[in-house]
């Protein structure tokens, strides 16, 4: 499972509205990185779970969310142990993974159209510096439909330079996912026209 | 590559000539013939299909003669097009509803020029690429669809996916991302979206040459219940059974305009004459 991936639901979390959601994630944030004591770590740590619990998304989504840290969380906790001690780095790295997972969590609940649309209303005061907010908002979308896209080709890519023995040849591989993500570029333009883009 | 994508999009929508929104596109009195309805307005009735008009188009691309001189009209229910791969083809089907400009001649839709009213036309004129990944341009099924529907409220907007989405099966995947659907699930998610913009010809093509063959009976069969005029662009000789009239395109230039039967015979002789004598006797 990818993390980061809309799971529907009915709970509370996943009916709050997604600006305040946002502005939860951005404020607990805050608080988690100026906090330095166990206790408010602690508590952080705490909310989170029973976020998840309110969610009912499941375990199997919850590890998905912070599975990408399961290399880097050790060796942090680590070091930090080595250097700082066995408080400031449990601390540290128990705040890093908690606040992943409330990021996390935020995606599993929230649709990507409601994610935008609410960025979208938070960059609407850069329409009065001549931003155009809208065509931010689809570039957005863009991009977060393009990731899968450019995933699949990079497979495709990768493929064919194993299928040819040349699996270590960074030229074979970057030439043909480069031209590939343009084709595709021109080819999404051309859907968007298509469809009534700039109507 | 998102950029790029935007930017592509823009840029010819400023080449040729794309009105800024809002805007009814000016239509020449000598371009509209009697009885059709004025640009800008939104069809009412999506079984009215399109008069297509090209009068002796020449595209020129890439240093490449793709069409040399085509006119025809185009009015029947149901329009194949066969050639082989770079034959101009698609070329062809990219004219109707403005993506490709012609080098010289112009293309009509309904009395609008392709050149000068590219939104305008591109309203009445749905297009189905060939691979459904480069034309679903939002990350989930519903979103996609919704696209597609502007200047209505929210719950109109709605209500006309949710309907969209359960006509064509894909009702259950409304909030799954596009990319987790299989091919065919894909080419009918294109469908949709194409479908609720609600335009009153529906170019496709190749639509099928990526789907399996349950899949491809699957789309063949949507397409042929629509109430649409619809133009295929297709390789799968077998489809072109059911169309009103095809066009067989060869080195740029249409070469046979027939019934199915006798220009998908036109073009099997065409691909014959073409292979070497040697192989002819082998197969």
């Amino acid at each position: 499972m990818t993390p980061g991936t809309y799971r529907p639901g009915t709970s509370l979390v996943h009916r709050a509205p997604a600006g305040a959601k946002l502005a939860g994630l951005a404020g607990v944030s805050a608080v988690a990185l100026a906090a330095t004591s166990p206790g408010t770590v602690a508590a952080v740590v705490g909310a989170v779970a029973a976020l998840y619990a309110v969610a009912g998304v499941g375990l199997r989504a919850a590890w998905a969310q912070v599975r990408p840290l399961r290399l880097v969380v050790p060796v942090l906790l680590a070091v930090q142990w080595l250097t700082l001690g066995p408080v400031p780095a449990l601390v540290l790295t128990s705040r890093l993974v908690a606040l992943v997972a409330l990021a996390g969590l935020v995606l599993l609940t929230t649709r990507t159209s409601a994610v935008l649309a609410a960025i979208g209303r938070g960059l609407r005061p850069l329409a009065r510096v001549g931003v155009d907010v809208g065509r931010l908002a689809l570039v957005l979308s863009l991009a977060v439909r393009c990731v899968p896209v450019v995933t699949a080709l990079a497979h495709r890519v990768r493929d064919a330079c194993r299928a040819r023995g040349r699996e270590r040849d960074v030229r074979a591989y970057a030439v043909p996912l480069v031209v590939g993500g343009l084709r595709q570029a021109d080819a999404l333009g051309d859907a968007l026209r298509a469809r009534g883009l700039d109507d | 590559m998102i950029a790029r994508a935007v930017a592509a999009a823009r840029r010819r929508n400023a080449d040729r000539g794309a009105r800024t929104p809002g805007a009814a596109p000016p239509v020449p009195a000598d371009a509209v013939p009697s009885g059709v309805v004025p640009a800008g307005v939104v069809p009412a009735d999506a079984a009215t299909g399109c008069v297509v008009r090209l009068e002796d188009v020449h595209v020129r691309l890439g240093g490449r003669d793709v069409l040399r001189g085509v006119d025809v009209e185009l009015t029947e229910r149901r329009v194949g097009i066969v050639g082989a791969n770079g034959s101009g083809k698609s070329t062809l089907a990219r004219l109707l509803n403005g993506l490709v400009v012609p080098t010289a001649g112009r293309v009509l839709v309904d009395g609008l020029d392709t050149r000068r009213d590219g939104a305008a036309v591109r309203r009445r004129v749905g297009f189905v690429f060939t691979d459904p990944d480069a034309q679903i341009v939002m990350p989930t099924v519903a979103e996609d669809v919704a696209y597609s529907v502007r200047g209505v409220p929210a719950s109109e907007r709605d209500r006309i996916v949710r309907d969209a989405l359960a006509a064509r099966g894909l009702a259950h995947h409304a909030d799954h991302p596009a990319h987790l659907l299989s091919g065919g699930q894909k080419q009918l998610l294109a469908l949709t979206s194409v479908l609720a913009a609600r335009p009153r010809l529906v170019v496709a093509d190749e639509p099928t040459t990526l789907l399996d063959l349950r899949n491809t009976r699957r789309f063949a069969a949507e397409l042929a219940a629509l109430p649409q005029q619809v133009v295929l662009v297709s390789h799968d000789l077998t489809l072109m059974d059911a169309m009103d009239r095809v066009l067989v395109v060869d080195d740029g230039r249409v070469v046979a305009d027939d019934a199915p039967g006798p220009a998908v015979a036109h073009y099997r002789r065409l691909v014959d004459e073409a292979a070497p004598a040697s192989r002819r006797g082998a197969s």
